[in-house]
């Protein structure tokens, strides 16, 4: 918007509403509050004066005090914040940015923290599981070796007998030939 | 156990689940956070695109053959890098013992810097960031004095994060949020490398993957941000002058070293469980193409971004000079633009020299800003940050990065581990009926404890006197024993059968060539210009001390006594180990070849292993 006398109008208001507040005197009037070296920057000189005695000047640091008092007002009838409304000598105090009461990070390093160790769990359990079902599996076959070679130790085992170890008897081949001559 | 000539012998070796998987996990171990941010940095500085050939010819003659070494020796001995050398010649048993000391120094410290990566990422879940505004002071008028000479960021990380002191021999105390973060990054690293590659080759899928989609989407918002195409084209403008300057050759010669991962014993470990009829030579070669092709195709959102950020950095140069200008001349609001800033300035200086000299303008530069350049953790941490704050949505792009960041360090961190593993697991530290998870759990808890010096206020500075010492000379020192060992001890007629056996190709002249001569030399030429080039100044640090005069600007300081003997220490220990393992086994064999009985052992082959 454009800098015309309405706003140097809202201004001086403004400037009235801040002393009135500040000292709860409702003397102050817009008459007051007096504007000068206006430049195009938008940049000007401005005194308070006070009516009730004689035409002085308001103290430069009661003005000032008024004036950090109702800064956001001031500011928000502007449309303006701290930084494109300048009052020079009067720093501003800065608003500490917003924290939480448990610091975020916390809780996504808890969720975090989480994940794995139930991740960590997991695979050491199965890890565990498979570990006792080798084992288990190991030693039933295991026991089946050993019974298998029970099954085969008769002193000798049962192939061995028919090719090697064993005669014919001769007898009971003759026997044979005598059940046959019918 | 009979087997028929045509089936391997079952040795009860772990396997991959598919070739992919091993292809994927040597990618992975290769690809990490220097293709992020080191290639960039050393692009930009030797000449923008005349780097690129440097690079290329030390691919061509370094990074490849020596991998393709790696690869093969890993693949034919079927053993880790302790395992394989012994099995080669007892007397180069040092070299597996020097590469696994490596493993074991840089896995300390690496996983450190992803602790820093995660916590920015939980850090990344705030809105604003916590690096993008300045804590106030105590009377609430102002902001945080170290925070406001220097910036939100820096604050944020030389504060806020590492609590740096200000010179390396006070230690400060453990920083807690860095031991919680330390304590996450180890246990994630034990969940992945349980089981050795039974569980990283299930990992490797998302962490080797995922960076590439992260680099996309970067790479299409970073085209969209303004000031990128000045930023690309500042990049890859060649200058070929600078390759006249022999710095350019030697940086170009470490990167694809270091770049590659190599004599880390974790290529050795991973090729160990491939089937040993597997082309050694086509792996060898793709992994280090993509590899390089990472770091190219890498380099264009990181110099998207960082022509970004000049670019707002020197728009803000130019609006708060129009501000200061428009408030002394008390001109009308938008009458200077930063289109007709340079004729305003002109025009006001020839008018009123005296109020624009009291008015003590910067000059603002677009170049200077371009040429500020960072590498390593600072691209990451303070530069980066810094433009992640000036995108819009900046809470998605940080988590997205910092994700990006911990998954190409995590899968890098899987070889190193596994270079510490399988020799473990070789050498029967523990018996064999204890699970494996007991060996990696016990790495994993042992390498925690000793990392946590790491998170003291002067941990940084140890960082990097492990990167710059423990993990550079030694690599080139076993490197270069590596590829004598193979080329001269074992014999390459020896060796080139074996490569002809597994892969069903005769090796060409260029394998012969390179192997035999070109390899060694080139790395012999560029250990002594490394170490003449370390030699030459007094090994110094730059310190980030409030109190300096100088401040915002970091502090030179020269390292004491106690803590240069730490480096040489450091730097010594894995060389040390090639020739002490090699003359503790010639006393032996000296004693052993008194005893008359003694049975000289047969020469090993890699088809032995399988007839």
């Amino acid at each position: 918007y454009a800098w015309d006398a309405n706003e140097e109008y809202l201004f001086k208001a403004m400037v009235a509403f801040a002393m009135r507040r500040y000292s709860s005197k409702s003397t102050t009037q817009i008459s007051n509050v007096l504007l000068c070296n206006v430049t195009d920057r938008v940049s000007f000189w401005f005194v308070v004066t006070d009516s009730s005695k004689n035409v002085t000047t308001v103290p430069g640091s009661e003005v000032e005090a008024a004036i950090r008092m109702n800064r956001n007002r001031i500011n928000s009838a502007f449309l303006l914040s701290d930084k494109t409304l300048q009052f020079l000598k009067i720093t501003s105090t800065l608003s500490p940015p917003v924290e939480p009461s448990t610091p975020v990070w916390l809780i996504v390093f808890g969720v975090v923290l989480c994940l794995i160790v139930a991740g960590i769990v997991l695979l050491i359990v199965s890890g565990i599981q498979k570990h006792k079902k080798k084992n288990k599996e190991s030693t039933e076959r295991e026991n089946l070796e050993e019974k298998v070679e029970v099954t085969l130790e008769n002193g000798i085992p049962c192939e061995a007998l028919d090719l090697k170890a064993g005669h014919i008897n001769g007898v009971y081949a003759a026997d044979d030939e005598r059940f046959t001559s019918l | 156990l009979s087997a028929t000539p045509e089936i391997p012998k079952e040795d009860g070796r772990p396997k991959w689940d598919n070739k992919f998987q091993y292809i994927l996990s040597c990618i992975g171990f290769a690809v990490g956070l220097g293709n992020v941010w080191r290639f960039p940095y050393l692009c930009q500085i030797h000449g923008g695109g005349a780097f690129l050939i440097p690079y290329f010819i030390a691919l061509l003659f370094e990074g490849i053959p020596l991998l393709h070494l790696e690869l093969a020796l890993g693949q034919c001995l079927r053993k880790g890098s302790i395992g394989a050398w012994n099995t080669i010649s007892p007397y180069l048993g040092g070299v597996g013992v020097g590469s696994w000391v490596v493993s074991v120094l840089v896995s300390l410290y690496y996983n450190t810097v992803l602790t820093w990566v995660m916590w920015y990422f939980i850090n990344s879940f705030q809105e604003p960031l916590p690096w993008s505004v300045c804590p106030l002071n105590e009377n609430r008028t102002g902001f945080n004095e170290e925070c406001y000479e220097s910036t939100a960021v820096n604050y944020f990380w030389y504060r806020k994060t590492l609590n740096i002191t200000p010179d390396i021999s006070e230690s400060g105390t453990l920083q807690w949020w860095l031991i919680l973060c330390l304590a996450t990054c180890w246990a994630i690293v034990y969940l992945c490398t349980i089981r050795g590659i039974e569980t990283t080759g299930k990992a490797i899928y998302v962490t080797a993957i995922f960076p590439y989609l992260v680099l996309t989407i970067f790479l299409i918002q970073g085209l969209t941000l303004p000031g990128a195409t000045d930023g690309l084209i500042y990049l890859f403008t060649p200058n070929l002058n600078t390759l006249k300057n022999p710095r350019v050759w030697l940086d170009a010669a470490t990167q694809i070293f270091f770049s590659l991962s190599l004599a880390f014993g974790g290529l050795i470990a991973f090729a160990s469980y491939n089937p040993t009829k597997n082309d050694c030579e086509k792996d060898a070669v793709t992994v280090a193409i993509v590899n390089s092709m990472t770091s190219l195709y890498a380099s264009i959102p990181v110099f998207s971004v960082l022509g970004f950020k000049a670019t707002t950095a020197y728009w803000d140069c130019l609006d708060r000079n129009i501000i200061s200008i428009t408030n002394e001349f008390d001109l009308p609001e938008e009458s200077i633009m930063r289109q007709n800033y340079t004729s305003w300035i002109s025009f006001l200086n020839s008018s009123y020299p005296e109020k624009i000299a009291g008015l003590k303008l910067k000059s603002c530069n677009l170049q200077e800003f371009l040429d500020q350049s960072v590498s390593g953790t600072g691209l990451a941490f303070i530069v980066f940050t810094q433009a992640i704050i000036l995108m819009p949505g900046s809470q998605a792009w940080a988590i997205l990065f910092f994700i990006m960041l911990f998954s190409l360090g995590l899968s890098s961190m899987f070889g190193n581990i596994e270079g510490v593993f399988t020799p473990l697991l070789e050498l029967r530290i523990i018996s064999k009926s204890a699970p494996k998870e007991l060996l990696s759990g016990i790495i994993c808890l042992i390498s925690f404890l000793i990392a946590l010096c790491f998170t003291l206020g002067s941990g940084s500075y140890w960082i990097d006197i492990f990167d710059r010492y423990a993990g550079s000379v030694p690599l080139l020192v076993i490197a270069f024993f590596e590829v004598i060992g193979v080329a001269y001890i074992y014999k390459i007629k020896r060796f080139s059968k074996d490569v002809e056996w597994m892969t069903g190709r005769k090796l060409n002249l260029y394998w012969h060539s390179t192997w035999r001569f070109i390899s060694p030399l080139l790395l012999l030429i560029v250990f002594m210009a490394f170490v003449t080039l370390q030699m030459q100044k007094p090994p110094s640090y730059t310190a980030w001390n409030p109190k300096y005069e100088g401040f915002p600007m970091k502090e030179e300081k020269v390292y004491p006594p106690w803590v240069q003997a730490i480096c040489v220490l450091l730097a010594a220990l894995p060389c040390v180990c090639v020739p002490l393992v090699a003359l503790f086994h010639l006393v032996k064999q000296k004693r052993r070849s008194k005893d008359p009985s003694f049975v000289p052992p047969e020469v090993f082959s890699c088809q032995g292993v399988n007839s």
